[in-house]
């Protein structure tokens, strides 16, 4: 397994679907550090308007998000609506879609 | 679970489970009084749309060049993120431009179907473009990109926060929503400045010529041309001088941080520039490259 | 169950879990064929994702409308996100992304050779999000219930991400097909040309297939090649009828008694000529995956060293 000077750790990203709920595991990204694993997780995990917090997780080390930045965090994703199928006109009576 | 139906597997008892995670998607402009404040010259405000838009569309064009080619998976989607936050910018201030004065977009065909907004991003000649040369000019490497967005989220964003006052409620919506994604363009742009200034020396002698490459077009950011004047006169607008304090600041605390000086700004800026429709010859191609498909078919539907 | 019980459990062998339907999961034990294969599977499927952003990411630049670009961008980014997600799967096997990311661009890992065909007009992002994504609908759906956990998560994550890429293509279409004759021509045109390479998405017929069974056996295939190929002619049928175009196959009809469309064959041996390499763009895409690695190369050493030295400063 390689481990050069170009690739970046791995973390695991959690993330909180919205309040109420527990962080829930979604999957993992590169970075070379906790802040830009941070943003990696925000942008990959996030563009569907899913989450309201995030942990990035390196081995036994925990980042997680400031409340103070929800806003620049997670209020761009809240008009993609393209990103969803049903923003798509599709007629009735196209079987399987 | 039956696979009868390509779908049928990814029902759940939620029936909007199946198309994605997220919800409470809403719309920028819902409930937004799109009348014309009285006090403000419908032309100008038109121009000053498109100027706005402008800048949005074509920097997003700009960012859009880079997908296929960023340096990582994970910088593929940021970059995209930002180019969409653009493109939904771009679209609301184009339409508002075509609302306030109708004249400034293009004549097509009678019975075209292109909608206002797609008919001055698709349809008009380079000439009549608006935006700043800071957003057109070419990628260059990673590190001359993250110095371009830098600087013109930097700006945007000390813009946009005062746009939030506009007598105009449209103007005043798009920013008031624009300026929480500007604040994450620029923070990332930041990031990347900082991390590249000191990572290795290459990044460093790479963000040294990106600095040498963008800074000629900064001066020309806060030139106030008539129409901004006028309108930051009427409340409408920003007069784009007074955002120099705010942005000097913020790039002497990135640059600080990066360990890097940029390059003196020229006393003078090029004139006529951007504003006035005079750009360079990179940005005839990429407008043409821009509007080659919507060009080939004025009654296309899209 | 109190923990107790449980703890007095064996531990259930792979074999037990597999029989069981039950999924693996990273530290379990398994079989090494089982890793490998699992590993070259998903290895591919991410490398597809990532090629296949090229052949629609060249329209991004000319999309005609504003809502077109955003929309195509949004998908264009997806791709990118999926190709991130399954090679993380890969990674909970022991894989590593810069090991796996040399296999492609040294040639030694496949992708889909689907995406080695161009996009010749703005009709081929319309007819790649309905054939090519449906496609790949009707194979990864079922790939949701993978026996390999990891795998079958991502790809419901895909999947879902995924429903929103086939509209968009088929209403892209439609939308072209109110349009003026030229843009149904353009409609009918990419059709003709993405029809027979994706009915090849589903790889060669059964009787040519020789990893299937073993596959099945291991529940990381569920379907047979053939069985789900049928599935997506049933599906694609219906939808060129409601969109007014024909797809290109004198032999398609359909069968009463099987309740199912009869349809002819691709070209097989076109389909060995793209996977061995020399297909119209081969050489093309995976020249620009390796560009994009290169030229980027020294961004991450970058940020590689920024980090060490912020770990050095907060120790010191």
């Amino acid at each position: 397994m390689s481990q050069t000077q170009e690739s970046w750790p791995l973390y695991e990203v959690f993330v909180r679907a919205r309040r109420g709920l527990n962080h829930v595991h979604v999957g993992s990204i590169h970075a070379a550090d906790d802040e830009m694993a941070l943003r990696h997780a925000r942008d990959v995990f996030t563009r569907r308007n899913e989450g309201v917090s995030i942990w990035a997780v390196r081995s036994d080390l925990i980042a997680a998000s400031s409340p103070g930045e929800k806003d620049a965090f997670f209020a761009p994703s809240g008009d993609k609506v393209y990103r969803h199928p049903t923003f798509y006109q599709i007629p009735d009576t196209v079987p399987h879609m | 679970m039956d696979d009868g139906n390509a779908y049928d597997g990814l029902v759940e008892a939620d029936p909007d489970a199946r198309w994605a995670f997220g919800t409470g998607f809403h719309d920028t402009l819902a409930g937004v009084d799109d009348a014309l404040p009285p006090s403000v010259d419908r032309a100008q405000l038109a121009t000053y749309c498109l100027m706005l838009g402008d800048d949005a569309l074509i920097m997003a064009q700009r960012l859009t060049q880079w997908t296929t080619c960023a340096p990582e998976l994970e910088e593929e989607v940021a970059l995209a993120n930002i180019a969409l936050d653009l493109l939904g910018q771009a679209g609301p201030l184009l339409a508002r431009a075509a609302l306030a004065d109708p004249t400034t977009v293009p004549s097509l065909p009678p019975g075209s179907p292109v909608p206002p907004q797609d008919a001055l991003a698709f349809f008009r000649d380079p000439r009549q473009f608006r935006n700043v040369r800071l957003t057109e000019i070419e990628n260059g490497d990673f590190a001359a990109s993250t110095v371009r967005l830098l600087v013109f989220s930097t700006w945007r964003l000390a813009l946009l926060q005062r746009l939030v006052g506009s007598c105009d409620a449209v103007l005043s919506a798009v920013a008031a929503k624009a300026v929480k994604e500007v604040a994450y363009h620029r923070d990332y742009a930041a990031r990347w400045f900082v991390t590249l200034a000191q990572g290795t020396q290459e990044s460093r002698r790479r963000m040294a010529s990106g600095l040498e490459a963008v800074w000629p077009y900064v001066q020309e950011l806060f030139v106030a041309h008539r129409v901004e004047l006028d309108l930051a006169v009427a409340g409408a607008g920003v007069d784009p001088a007074k955002l120099r304090a705010d942005f000097d600041q913020v790039i002497a605390t990135v640059c600080a941080a990066a360990e890097l000086h940029p390059p003196p700004t020229a006393s003078a800026a090029a004139t006529p520039g951007g504003r006035d429709g005079v750009h360079s010859a990179a940005f005839a191609e990429l407008v043409t490259e821009m509007q080659s498909v919507a060009r080939a078919h004025p009654c296309g539907r899209w | 169950m109190t923990q107790t019980e449980t703890l007095a459990h064996e531990p259930r062998t792979f074999e037990q879990l597999i029989a069981a339907g039950e999924r693996i999961e990273p530290r379990d034990a398994m079989p090494d064929a089982y890793r490998a294969t699992l590993i070259r599977q998903i290895a591919q499927h991410a490398h597809s994702e990532i090629i296949g952003m090229q052949p629609e990411g060249d329209w991004l630049t000319r999309a005609p409308s504003l809502r077109r670009k955003a929309v195509l961008l949004a998908k264009v980014q997806d791709e990118a996100g999926h190709g991130l997600y399954l090679y993380c799967a890969a990674e909970t096997l022991g894989a590593d992304r810069a090991d796996l990311t040399a296999n492609l661009i040294e040639g030694r890992q496949k992708y889909s050779s689907i995406f080695n065909y161009p996009t010749l007009s703005y009709a081929d992002v319309g007819v790649i999000g309905w054939l090519v994504d449906g496609a790949a609908i009707c194979n990864q759906v079922p790939l949701c219930r993978s026996s390999y956990g990891p795998y079958g998560r991502a790809m419901i994550r895909v999947c879902k991400e995924e429903s929103f890429h086939q509209r968009q293509g088929y209403e892209l279409l439609v939308t072209m097909m109110a349009g003026t004759r030229e843009q149904q021509e353009m409609v009918q045109d990419a059709v003709n040309r993405w029809w027979w390479p994706a009915l090849m998405m589903f790889g060669p017929p059964d009787t040519d297939s020789p990893n299937t069974a073993q596959s099945m056996a291991w529940g990381i295939k569920r379907h047979t090649n053939d069985e789900l190929r049928q599935r997506f002619v049933d599906m694609s049928v219906p939808q060129a009828h409601a969109l007014g175009v024909t797809l290109p196959d004198p032999d398609l009809c359909w069968d009463e008694r099987r309740g199912s469309h009869d349809f002819g064959q691709p070209d097989w041996s076109e389909l060995a000529r793209v996977i061995k390499g020399d297909g119209p763009c081969n050489a093309e895409r995976l020249a620009r995956r390796r560009a994009a690695h290169e030229n980027g190369a020294w961004v991450r050493e970058a940020a590689t060293a920024f980090a060490a030295r912020q770990r050095q400063a907060v120790v010191a």
